[in-house]
């Protein structure tokens, strides 16, 4: 074990990090974008809108994202004269819009379930009610539906950001230079596989661990009923007078 | 009583006398590992099959070292780790013989030599760059050279530039361009040319002997070569068969095959059928 | 699109990616099965009354789920041999290079990773049994073997066999992250013929519709053993 080398790495693959934080926060952004549009048009009735949104899902949950990746990336370089004639070729030209357009789409599926689950998970009585006492669409999903929802999907969607935060490695397929890009530049150098794969690991696993906590912070301040009920729980102090007849 | 310690003795002689074993492997079975994806040293064609300069020499230098060789394929990023790891005995990828690399495994002699030059689109900017040396050895620098070397750095400045990882090219660009250029790095070759062809990269830095042939034919029609032919320094010692350091005795046998070879012109022959010129080693 | 390069045979790739989607299958059914043995190994751990047990089931885990797959890839791939010859030199005396071969790497490498989901989804399932039926099944004097193969391991396989899905869909993507040591599966197969035939687009669809094609019968095969698992069951 190269104690030596590790120490000398960590510095350079720290130095990706920005890189990485790049990657899963524009593409999550991005991603919940599409993903409300989607859910929509999932749970509409609307017969084109529907099952198209249904495909989109399917073939993105079901083919791998190193697929859609290359799809994206290589692909488009084979049809570069009509990209360029359509003025696109500036964009994807650059790696970056390559991985973030791949990683959005990719997440953009999985959220838009989320979401649906999440939106279907409100009772139909809430939602029935509120359209009797006259709340508008809007004031309906502000008020019932959204805070509801939300709570409902903040579990899955801590999952889906941490693999996120994963499938971010998957750049460095692309020449991105993101913390797994760094470590395979510097094994390239050094032959030495090991030391420098468990120190970008540990950059990784500190990464989720913080997502993680975030993620449970944010939770337990959109859940205050638990909080409420655990304070309600007094302590009840013995009475020292009933204690003196006892003893 | 005196036939049976006869037979006894006899038998103890014969088993004390037999020679221990020896300390080393007896290779008459060889496995080398090739990349399948750098032509012509070695590529994969449509029915599957494993082709390419290298593919046709190992044949040759197995068949001189009356041993029976199986040829993998190995991605080239991990090929050295896997043979370290045991993997395989030899790796025959159009791998250059580097300081660097002699740290951690051993060469054969080389069996060729092709110096590295930059690849362009034709339509580019950089397609007129050219230069009064021909060739620059980086062993051996003169004031020419150095003047040569300042211009390629001025003209590649800002520029992107693709390479394949982990290769001497690599090493070249980092050391004498890694500040004034985009490097980028491909774990094939074919990738890279990929993004040439795409533009996503403005020039390719790999070796004469991939782009010659490449060149010639119809995927390379679009691309040029420019700039000056570029060896020795960061470029490594010509291209040799790599083996784990314990197995020097293993790295002779194809030393002496490769010797052998290259004085009957057998890899001058096979470098010209493959290459289009000589890039066999001397 | 050049479609001739689809061919069947020597003039065309056709027969080498269906090749490849057959290694694809076959590495990720092993993989998964060897996954199902983690995870029935690590679960036990982490229900077990041993603390060092429940500790170590974690840190496995959280590491694996934390860490990219492509670097779990990458540890095994490189790590495993140093392990192994070190096993083999250490415990055994074997000074020769040990080689386990390239299908039965990623074979482990995909099994490790997926093994950590799946000890999840086993202990869930584990854990969803009513403990009643246990005491029950106690009472009645079942020997430990009855209480496994009839009670237990019936309904944690009708409690689990969603998760397990989830999980398979995982790895047979997951074996596309294998091409990367060399293992020639779809996604090598179509890299090489993308490279060699300059067409990327058209080969890295096609692995696309294969790995669509092999996610819609496993989905099928799944629903059916939904259907299997939950027979004779009443909703309430």
């Amino acid at each position: 074990m190269n104690w030596e080398l590790m120490g000398e790495a960590l510095p350079q693959l720290l130095g990706g990090v920005p890189d990485t934080l790049t990657l899963v926060a524009t593409s999550l952004a991005l991603g919940v974008v599409l993903a409300v549009g989607l859910a929509q048009m999932r749970l509409s009735k609307n017969r084109v809108l529907s099952p198209l949104a249904y495909g989109y899902v399917y073939i993105f949950r079901s083919t791998p994202l190193l697929v859609q990746i290359f799809l994206i990336y290589y692909g488009s370089g084979q049809f570069r004269p009509l990209l360029q004639d359509i003025g696109l070729w500036t964009l994807f030209r650059e790696p970056y819009f390559c991985a973030i357009l791949a990683l959005m789409l990719n997440t953009g599926a999985y959220t838009s379930e989320i979401i649906r689950g999440g939106i279907q998970s409100v009772p139909f009585g809430e939602v029935e009610a509120g359209r009797a006492i006259g709340m508008s669409r809007f004031q309906l999903f502000r008020r019932v539906i959204f805070p509801q929802a939300i709570r409902q999907a903040l579990p899955a969607y801590g999952n889906e950001v941490i693999l996120m935060v994963k499938s971010s490695s998957l750049a460095s397929t692309i020449t991105i230079l993101e913390v797994t890009g760094i470590a395979k530049k510097i094994i390239a150098a050094t032959f030495q596989p090991v030391e420098v794969f468990i120190i970008a690991g540990s950059i990784y696993l500190l990464i989720n661990f913080l997502v993680t906590r975030v993620i449970q912070f944010t939770e337990r301040r959109l859940n205050p009923q638990y909080h409420r009920e655990r304070s309600a729980k007094a302590v009840v102090k013995p009475d020292e007078s009933a204690d003196a007849l006892v003893h | 009583m005196s036939r049976r310690v006869a037979l006894l003795g006899m038998i103890l002689g014969a088993a004390l006398s037999t020679p221990a074993l020896a300390q080393d492997k007896d290779w008459s079975t060889i496995r080398i590992a090739t990349e399948g994806a750098y032509a012509p040293w070695n590529f994969t064609d449509a029915s599957g099959e494993l082709v390419g300069f290298e593919l046709d020499l190992a044949r040759e230098l197995c068949e001189r070292m009356e041993a029976e060789c199986e040829i993998v394929a190995q991605a080239w990023d991990g090929i050295i780790p896997a043979l370290q790891a045991g993997k395989y005995d030899a790796i025959m990828a159009g791998m250059s013989i580097t300081d660097e690399r002699r740290e951690v495994i051993t060469f054969s002699r080389d069996y060729a030599a092709t110096p590295a030059k930059f690849v362009v689109l034709k339509d580019s900017d950089l397609a007129e760059y050219s230069t009064d040396l021909e060739y620059v050895n980086f062993a051996e620098t003169g004031p020419e050279e150095e003047a040569v070397v300042e211009d390629l750095v001025e003209q590649f400045r800002g520029k992107t530039i693709g390479v394949q990882t982990a290769t001497t090219h690599e090493n070249f660009l980092r050391e004498y361009l890694g500040e004034e250029a985009d490097i980028r790095t491909y774990d094939t070759q074919e990738n890279l040319d990929l993004d040439l062809q795409a533009g996503r990269v403005d020039a390719a830095l790999a070796s004469m002997s991939y782009w010659v042939p490449l060149l010639e034919g119809e995927q390379g029609s679009e691309f040029t070569m420019v700039g000056p032919g570029m060896t020795g320094g960061p470029f490594g010692a010509g291209v040799g068969v790599g083996i784990r350091l314990e197995d020097q005795a293993l790295a002779d046998e194809f030393s002496t095959a490769i010797n052998a070879a290259i004085a009957d012109g057998t890899v001058r022959e096979l470098a010209e059928k493959w290459f289009g010129f000589d890039a066999s080693a001397k | 699109m050049d479609l001739t390069l689809l061919a069947w045979g020597d003039t065309g790739w056709s027969d080498e990616m269906l090749r490849g989607a057959l290694m694809t299958l076959a590495v990720a059914l092993s993989a998964y099965a060897f996954s199902i043995l983690v995870g029935s190994l690590f679960a036990a751990c982490k229900l077990s009354s041993w603390a060092a047990l429940r500790i170590l089931a974690d840190v496995y885990t959280t590491v694996v789920r934390g860490i990219p797959e492509l670097l779990i890839i990458y540890l095994v791939f490189f790590g495993g041999g140093v392990l192994l010859r070190t096993v083999a030199s250490g415990i055994f005396g074997f000074d020769g290079y040990v080689d386990p071969p390239l299908f039965v790497t990623g074979l482990v490498c995909i099994g490790v990773s997926a093994g950590a989901y799946n000890t999840e989804v086993i202990r869930g399932a584990v854990q969803a049994v009513p403990k009643g039926q246990i005491e029950a099944a106690k009472a009645i004097g079942m020997s430990t073997g009855q209480r496994f193969w009839r009670v237990l391991l019936p309904q944690t396989a009708r409690y689990a066999l969603p998760g397990l899905g989830n999980v398979w869909q995982l790895t047979l993507k997951e074996t596309s992250l294998i091409s990367v040591i060399g293992l020639v599966e779809i996604m090598r197969q179509a890299a090489v013929a993308a490279g060699s035939t300059k067409e990327p687009f058209t080969f890295y669809l096609v692995a696309a519709v294969l790995y669509l094609g092999l996610t819609s019968l496993s989905n099928q095969g799944f629903r059916r053993a939904e259907v299997w698992a939950n027979r004779g069951v009443r909703y309430g």
